[in-house]
């Protein structure tokens, strides 16, 4: 469990500005940060990971006590068990992707870690390359692995996925569902994303002018403001078979199979991901 | 041994042990500069680069008198730890860490500075100390601008003629370095002698910058 109050002068488009922060996070909960740039959403995070110090507060994990002013505790970074996942990546260019996660392990015990976490990111191909060499969905799924060889309590994810195409989100949104689940992390994470957030996270927090606007379960407390008569639906391709027009697939939205029709231009294997977009008709 | 070699060696003794020493000692400095926050931060950065715009004639006049007895550093030196700098091998030795010093420390600052924070705190957050993280992170992904310096400064040693002239003098194998005997050869006329001195520092040098940009290039393919 997360409890925490936080301050710390913030500068903002609009002038100087006051990160004021309480927030009690359960053990276990992903909470996704959202607001306008400048919001304090990154700020909050680096106090968390103690990479800034904050001006006054507390801030406890557990039963551990990470900052306090006024007992004058404040843990560095390196004693905070935390994984960062940096909006740059921040992945090491003179190591190869293995070693990125090596480095990364508390001590040198962890081998068999290391293994699972490449394959859990779909990584042991990429294993000997540098970070140089790979695409921007690669780099995240390596600092997420990385991230995650430290064997943190908490796990701090800065916009982790904003960079990247629709089909690689989704496929790392998976693999951050499955991590946080795996490894019984307690996860902040910062989203422009509604949909995303509302996917992953069981709670969302709106920051504004560095304070708490809006807090509550995802669907409930996410803004409305850009919806649309049609809809859009992602979902996973279960089954694709030849038709007399193209294919007929069937795919998984939710807990829901649906029947599409396509035209067979580019055809669709079971595993891709697409996007279904449409208008409801009233009946009659 | 031929004064030729001895002249040379000795050369070649001192800008080596001028480059290790500075890697030593500039780095860590370099590292100071490059993250510290502090007042008087432009004071220390000046001070460092002063032998840059400094005549080098200066600099060896003000540590001829910093060692010599008559001076309070130069008591200190002489009389409490027994080292009689003046004339001496060890004497230019720190006269080339000086004159060198900022050849060292400008470019490993400016390449530890250019590189992105997010790499030292993802170290931090991994739990990596600050020597750990310097070590296994930061220096080598600054590998090429830790060669150049160290080529820079061993050529600038070599050159240096000023300072090395007004503490060292000119004692064969002792403080006799190739620009000074090119000097002392060229003022006897003897030219073949000079020629000779100049022509291999021309092929050294030449030779070392040819290395660097094949090292250069080397590393720059492996981290780019």
């Amino acid at each position: 469990m997360i409890d925490l109050h936080l301050t710390k002068p913030l500068q903002t488009a609009h002038g100087p500005a006051l990160l004021d922060v309480r927030l009690t996070v359960a053990a276990g909960e992903l909470t996704a940060i959202y607001g306008a740039s400048g919001a304090g959403k990154t700020t909050l995070l680096r106090l968390l990971a103690g990479l800034s110090r904050p001006a006054s507060g507390h801030l406890r994990v557990g039963e551990e006590v990470w900052y306090d002013q006024a007992r004058g505790i404040w843990l560095p970074p390196q004693r905070r068990s935390i994984g960062f996942v940096f909006q740059d990546y921040a992945l090491f260019p003179n190591m190869t992707v293995r070693q990125n996660l090596e480095f990364a392990l508390p001590d040198t015990s962890g081998k068999a870690l290391v293994d699972e976490l490449l394959e859990l990111m779909d990584l042991g191909e990429l294993a000997r390359q540098r970070p140089q060499q790979l695409s921007g969905g690669q780099q995240q799924r390596v600092a997420l692995a990385r991230a995650l060889a430290r064997q943190p309590r908490v796990l701090l994810l800065d916009e982790p996925l904003a960079a990247l195409d629709v089909p690689t989100r989704l496929r790392l949104q998976a693999a951050l569902a499955a991590a946080h689940q795996r490894f019984q992390l307690t996860t902040l994470l910062v989203s422009h994303d509604y949909a995303e957030i509302t996917r992953l996270a069981t709670r969302a927090v709106e920051l504004d002018g560095g304070r708490v606007v809006r807090d509550g379960v995802p669907a409930v407390v996410l803004p409305v403001a850009n919806a649309t008569p049609g809809f859009r639906l992602t979902g996973t391709v279960v089954a694709a078979v030849p038709s007399a027009t193209g294919q007929t697939l069937q795919v998984r939205v939710g807990e829901e199979v649906i029947r599409v029709e396509v035209d067979a231009t580019t055809p669709y294997q079971p595993g891709d991901m697409l996007v279904l977009t449409g208008s409801v008709q009233r009946g009659r | 041994m031929s004064d030729f070699a001895q002249t040379l060696l000795l050369t070649a003794k001192l800008a080596t042990l001028t480059t290790l020493l500075l890697l030593l000692l500039g780095v860590p400095l370099a590292y100071w500069l490059a993250y510290a926050r502090f007042r008087g931060k432009a004071v220390v950065e000046a001070l460092v680069s002063l032998p840059l715009v400094l005549p080098p004639t200066v600099i060896g006049f003000y540590l001829l008198l910093a060692f010599s007895a008559d001076s309070g550093v130069g008591r200190f030196l002489v009389h409490t730890l027994g080292l009689e700098l003046n004339f001496t091998f060890g004497g230019i030795l720190i006269g080339s860490l000086v004159y060198s010093l900022p050849f060292m420390v400008q470019p490993v600052q400016a390449a530890l500075h250019n590189l992105p924070h997010s790499l030292r705190e993802a170290a931090y957050t991994l739990g990596k100390s600050r020597l750990t993280t310097l070590w296994r992170v930061l220096l080598p992904n600054i590998r090429p601008a830790l060669l150049s310096a160290s080529v820079l400064t061993f050529a600038h040693t070599v050159g240096e003629f000023g300072v090395v002239l007004m503490i060292g003098g000119n004692i064969p194998g002792q403080t006799r370095v190739a620009s000074i005997a090119i000097y002392d050869a060229a003022e006897s006329l003897d030219y073949a002698r000079a020629n000779h001195y100049a022509l291999v520092l021309v092929g050294l040098s030449f030779a070392g910058l040819l290395l660097l940009a094949a090292f250069t290039k080397r590393s720059a393919s492996r981290l780019l």
